[in-house]
């Protein structure tokens, strides 16, 4: 199994986000082989949901282009299948609860090893309800990477000691979706984190200039780009592949450039 | 078995339903609405302001009224209509909006928002908020709007802002998505007053709590009038808000049937209906752990009725586990037996029902005649119709200018 801290290491990390099956599921497979080419340290697929709470109208856009194409659980488990044929990048899967409760925790766990998947993000799975999945997830060498937020408080310092993999740092408030600016609570949010682990930590939501991945990954592990990328594939379709390999570089260049003293 | 008594006794949950599964950006602010409302719910202080609000604005008590005329028309059991309908804003959606918006005062919130199907949510809502001077915002999906214009105009009219929701299926689902959505992304200085006992705990408990006064004051009008418990109780589920509060206070009373009915559509064996705890299975979903109409992927079902307010995917926690351990059914009624009570509850006894309400009134149609004459049934009827005149009447081929 890929270990995620590993593509922390010596490095700001990069995590692209798009979703599974959007435009297409070829075009997904392309999409990911182009984002692992442009030096992606990780790429995280997104799996489509009816009703996706968590994330704003771009990414919502991106699962009603994947249900278009007849998206289902499996047909995403044979896209991997074909990713894994051509690059080992690791993967992280984002995706609401009720897939894989429904699925199975147990087949879905054991299917995620088989195709070496690394972890999972679950927006709707807070700190209180992890176990369940968690020992599971853990069995199967899936790190179940948890969310803080800006309103996450006293709470930090027992979502941070159980955290594994990575910790998705949500650097705004709402839902999914590009931003202007970010508050000064970022930072000290992040600081409060490292009291606690030594867990990578990538800030994501809103994340979409090549001056923000470097300001965010100044006081981070890394930086999470989502929505910039679904806007990428939405509007290019099946040329998003080259597209996405000029932005992933672009941001990879701007998280790399020294910082100015 | 040993997992099972775990779930049960693990903390808001109802048997193997309930608990929270909600962004965590959430979390703290609903923790902080649980320890709140434990400290609120056995003050004395709390307890006569909620009081007299329900009574000096809300009218209660609402009437328990013997159905003299629909019981001699069907010749069994005695029929009850627990009159939630004549409550202020004409549904019982106020008793737990009131309760709420007391909570929100006391935590210092400025905004209320809310979901709403039918609109009756919502109007009780922007009501409330006028009221105490809060800010207010519903969300109603679009298809709801226009079913239910009529409503979005009362609303508007309280000084609410209703945002007509796009996303989805434009219906009650879609509307509690961006009700989260927009608590999430501010959640500081307001208060998402949840319209049904569901999401993520403790709002099925808040819901639960606030509505009992429905049953409460059964029980007690029930024994003035006839000496006796019921020998059964029907309401309509949507998520479930008038049925928990119907039957709260009868669940330990084993000798009363509870029975809660679904929107059955144009058929529980057709693919356009609401009825989750008959064709449901377990899933997660609005912060709850509960059953929900899903395909085999667990994507959620768009689901239909003719009613705005039973057009729901899910159910809340409590009566998903009701069913489970066998103390109370649900059962399905469709549009045309629901149209057919409205026309038959106004020609018999006077009363225009709401749509939802005839969900349940239709059930009772069918079952009192098969039920001896000593027996009593207690309905809820959980609002007025006046809203839905112009849709039925469409339904019936008549077009009013509305």
């Amino acid at each position: 199994m890929t270990k995620l801290n590993e593509a922390f290491k010596n490095h700001k990390a990069l995590i692209p986000f798009v979703v599974a099956g959007d435009p297409d599921f070829e075009g997904t497979v392309s999409n990911v082989i182009a984002l692992a080419e442009a030096g992606a340290d990780v790429v995280e697929l997104g799996i489509p949901f009816s009703d996706p709470v968590a994330d704003g109208p771009v990414i919502q856009a991106g699962y009603l282009r994947a249900f278009d194409q007849g998206v289902t659980v499996e047909r995403i488990f044979q896209m991997v299948t074909a990713i894994r044929e051509q690059t080992q990048v690791p993967l992280v899967f984002l995706t609401y609860i009720n897939i894989p409760f429904k699925y199975g925790y147990e087949a879905f766990c054991e299917r995620f090893e088989q195709l070496n998947i690394s972890g999972l993000v679950i927006p709707d799975l807070p700190y209180e309800s992890r176990d369940e999945l968690a020992p599971i997830a853990e069995k199967h060498g899936i790190a179940l990477v948890p969310l803080i937020t800006l309103t996450s408080g006293a709470r930090i310092p027992m979502i941070a000691k159980a955290a594994t993999g990575f910790i998705y740092m949500v650097s705004s408030m709402g839902v999914t979706g590009t931003r202007d600016s970010f508050t000064k609570a970022l930072g000290e949010t992040v600081t409060e984190i490292r009291r606690y682990t030594d867990v990578p930590i990538a800030i994501g939501f809103g994340i979409h200039t090549p001056e923000q991945a470097h300001e965010l990954s100044q006081i981070s592990d890394g930086v999470i780009v989502g929505s910039a990328m679904v806007d990428i594939v939405g509007k290019d379709g099946q040329n998003a592949p080259k597209e996405l390999l000029l932005y992933t570089k672009a941001l990879l260049t701007a998280i790399d450039q020294p910082v100015e003293v | 078995m040993e997992q099972l008594k775990e779930a049960t006794e693990k903390k808001g949950y109802y048997g193997q339903f309930g608990g929270r599964y909600i962004p965590e950006t959430l979390m703290n602010e609903l923790n902080h609405i649980e320890a709140t409302y434990n400290e609120l719910k056995d003050d004395p202080e709390f307890q006569e302001e909620l009081h007299t609000l329900l009574r000096d604005y809300a009218n209660r008590p609402s009437l328990l009224y013997f159905a003299k005329n629909m019981t001699e028309d069907l010749g069994g059991a005695q029929i009850y209509l627990k009159r939630e309908d004549l409550n202020h804003t004409g549904a019982h959606k106020i008793n737990n909006v009131l309760g709420q918006a007391l909570l929100a005062k006391h935590m210092g919130k400025t905004r209320f928002i809310a979901e709403t199907g039918a609109g009756q949510h919502g109007v009780a809502t922007a009501t409330v908020a006028a009221l105490m001077g809060m800010e207010c915002e519903i969300f109603m999906g679009k298809e709801d709007t226009e079913r239910q214009k009529l409503n979005v105009y009362r609303m508007e009219l309280l000084g609410a802002k209703v945002h007509a929701v796009t996303s989805g299926s434009m219906v009650l689902k879609d509307a509690v998505n961006a009700t989260m959505q927009e608590w999430v992304s501010r959640v500081d200085d307001t208060f998402y007053i949840l319209g049904s006992t569901v999401g993520p705990y403790p709002f099925p408990k808040l819901v639960h709590d606030f509505q009992s006064v429905i049953s409460q004051e059964t029980k007690r009008q029930l024994a003035e009038q006839a000496h006796q418990l019921p020998d059964m109780v029907v309401a309509c589920v949507g998520g479930g808000s008038n049925a928990i509060g119907s039957f709260a206070n009868f669940i330990d009373d084993e000798s009363v049937k509870l029975v809660g009915v679904e929107a059955a559509g144009k058929g529980v064996n057709t693919d356009q209906h609401a009825a989750t705890l008959e064709k449901g299975s377990t899933g997660i979903f609005h912060g709850m752990k509960s059953m929900f109409l899903q395909n085999h992927d667990g994507q959620i079902d768009q689901v239909y009725s003719i009613s705005a307010g039973l057009d729901y995917p899910g159910i809340g926690p409590e009566h998903a586990d009701l069913q489970d351990r066998g103390r109370a059914q649900y059962v399905g009624i469709t549009d045309d037996e629901a149209v057919s009570a409205f026309e038959y509850i106004a020609q018999q006894e006077g009363i225009v029902a709401a749509i939802e309400s005839c969900h349940a009134l239709a059930y009772v149609r069918k079952i009192a005649p098969t039920m001896a004459k000593d027996k009593i049934i207690v309905c809820t009827v959980s609002g007025r119709g006046d809203k839905d005149v112009a849709a039925i009447a469409k339904y019936r081929g008549v077009e009013i200018d509305d």
